[in-house]
């Protein structure tokens, strides 16, 4: 045994999981519930989303409150973009993941110089600032924030505003990005990560450029989370300064928590439970967040590890 | 092998508001020396570390490694450069193995130390260094466990060998032997010794008889000053040695 830290890639398991994801839709239409695909849509843009937020808190140890404004960063991009007739994913994509990278980098700039509770006011408060930027530029909508005449299109004859079509531009989309994130944690610089969030003295002493490690974290974590926002806007067709605003990184957080901090599906899980838990009892009840905060109570106080560490908590 | 660098700190001063923990202390550590660093409690020798090694930043004072002044480069940069610091405290990676945490230490001076794809377990080499430093401070056996796991003693080996897997070749050693028992201590001064030559290494630390062992010269810190530099049976007899370790009223 090498290494505890490698992510491995169980074959059976994950091809199951993916060819499941691919069926999904022609299951759904086939008992005749389509409005389901855009839920499925809405869990895979969160899966993504938090997925970049466990980057940064589970790998990478910095609790960031204020994922939310990166995701607002690539929405917003994505939408001025569609609404000026540059309507290609293959356009909006990489403008949302650089807006969001941006921002990122000039946060994550000031706010690594603190640790601990200090980062989580002072991303909080960075967050906070664009929420209110968004708010006061009529430019962008301001309270109303901006529609979307249409979807992103994809050339080829795709037609982005089947939901179908557009499900499995995101299914494509957060396979692939969640590869790359496990490529990255087995990689030099996501070893190097994990080791600064154990350690970040001895990281530097053992001759760590640890600040720019960090930084390219967060850049990261900020990108796919922009990516993750021009996929909300494509779904919703719509833009709101709602998704800058603190409750959203709080939301996001809690994905994180449920599902697993630092455990490698604990976003997707989280989002998954979170948003399904969300939809399902809202039938039922118009309390939803009661019940959900129960379960996080529960997930907290039992299974520390989140769902994501649950069966091999179980198993032990 | 070429020789190890040497070491000359110059005037060094460090002050936290009135306290001043350094004051204008100099030593030099010749290559492949073995310098120790002792001094009554309070007398600034981690505070003396601490700026050396990059952690603080001196407020006056030179320090030149093997010929170039390092003192305004960060930590990290002092690490590429050769010299690299233990800690009083173990300060390992407790969630990592053994093996992990060595291996940590020489992918900080690989080229690819930050690269993002190829997976870190298909570089061979790297573990296979990392064996190569635990054989060298006996932790060969644990490798697997992970460094929470370990005992005190080991904990203090683990932290050597992160010192020495970055490959540095001036050390800088926090009182290596700390907390440690007759059996462990023999075994670290051991480990010490064979690094004699290959290595320059300043050396803190409060155990005497391990001290006037292993060291070619020692200097005195009192009160943020080196008082006295010398071969060991020089300081064991100097007077203004012996007046700071017992005391102004006994002299």
């Amino acid at each position: 045994m090498v290494s505890t830290l490698h992510i491995g890639l169980r074959p059976l398991p994950t091809l199951l999981l993916v060819a499941a994801l691919v069926l999904l839709p022609v299951a759904l239409m086939a008992v005749d519930q389509p409005f389901y695909i855009v839920l499925a849509s809405r869990v895979l843009i969160y899966a993504l989303i938090a997925s970049s937020l466990n980057l940064l808190i589970g790998y990478g140890g910095m609790v960031s409150l204020g994922h939310a404004c990166f995701v607002g960063a690539g929405a917003y991009t994505a939408a001025v973009l569609v609404r000026g007739g540059l309507d290609l994913a293959w356009l909006t994509w990489p403008a949302a993941a650089l807006a969001g990278g941006s921002l990122a980098a000039m946060i994550g700039v000031v706010s690594l110089r603190t640790r601990g509770v200090y980062f989580i006011m002072i991303t909080l408060a960075f967050a906070q600032m664009a929420y209110y930027v968004v708010v006061s530029l009529r430019v962008l909508g301001g309270d109303d924030g901006l529609t979307l005449p249409r979807r992103a299109g994809y050339g080829f004859g795709l037609d982005p505003s089947a939901d179908m079509t557009f499900y499995y531009a995101v299914l494509g989309v957060v396979l692939l990005l969640m590869a790359g994130l496990r490529q990255l944690l087995n990689a030099p610089l996501g070893r190097a990560l994990q080791a600064i969030r154990d350690n970040d003295v001895r990281m530097e002493a053992i001759g760590f450029p640890v600040f720019r490690i960090q930084l390219a974290g967060f850049v990261i974590a900020g990108a796919a989370a922009g990516l993750g926002g021009s996929l909300l806007a494509d779904l919703n067709q719509q833009v709101s300064p709602s998704l800058l605003h603190w409750t959203q990184s709080g939301t996001l957080m809690v994905m994180v928590i449920l599902g697993g901090v630092g455990r490698f599906l604990g976003g997707v899980l989280g989002a998954a439970v979170l948003l399904l838990a969300q939809e399902f009892l809202s039938d039922v009840t118009t309390h939803t967040a009661l019940g959900v905060g129960l379960v996080l109570l529960a997930v907290v106080v039992f299974a520390p590890a989140g769902l994501a560490g649950l069966w091999r908590q179980v198993a032990r | 092998m070429t020789a190890p660098p040497g070491l000359q700190v110059q005037g060094l001063c460090k002050r936290f508001g009135g306290v001043t923990a350094v004051d204008d202390a100099s030593l030099g550590v010749a290559p492949g020396e073995l310098h120790a660093l002792i001094g009554p409690n309070g007398a600034g020798k981690t505070t003396f570390i601490q700026l050396v090694s990059g952690a603080e930043r001196a407020d006056a004072g030179r320090i030149v490694l093997d010929g170039t002044e390092i003192g305004s480069l960060p930590m990290h940069r002092r690490v590429a450069r050769g010299l690299a610091r233990s800690f009083q405290i173990s300060s390992v990676f407790a969630a990592f193995t053994v093996l992990e945490n060595v291996a940590l230490a020489i992918q900080a001076r690989s080229r690819t130390h930050c690269a993002v794809w190829r997976p870190v377990v298909a570089q061979a080499a790297l573990f296979e260094d990392a064996r190569r430093v635990l054989d060298d401070v006996g932790l060969g056996s644990r490798q697997d466990v992970t460094a929470g796991a370990l005992s005190h003693g080991e904990r203090r080996r683990l932290e050597i060998g992160l010192t020495v897997a970055t490959g540095a070749r001036l050390l800088l050693l926090d009182e290596p032997l700390a907390g440690l028992g007759p059996d462990e201590s023999a075994r670290v001064v051991a480990l010490l010794r064979s690094f004699k030559g290959r290595t320059s290494i300043l050396l803190v630390e409060h155990d005497m008889d391990a001290v006037f062992q292993l060291a070619d010269r020692i200097s005195v810190l009192v009160y943020g000053r080196a008082i006295a530099t010398g071969a060991p049976q020089a300081i064991r007899a100097d007077p203004e040695v012996q007046r700071a370790y017992l005391g102004e009223s006994a002299a």
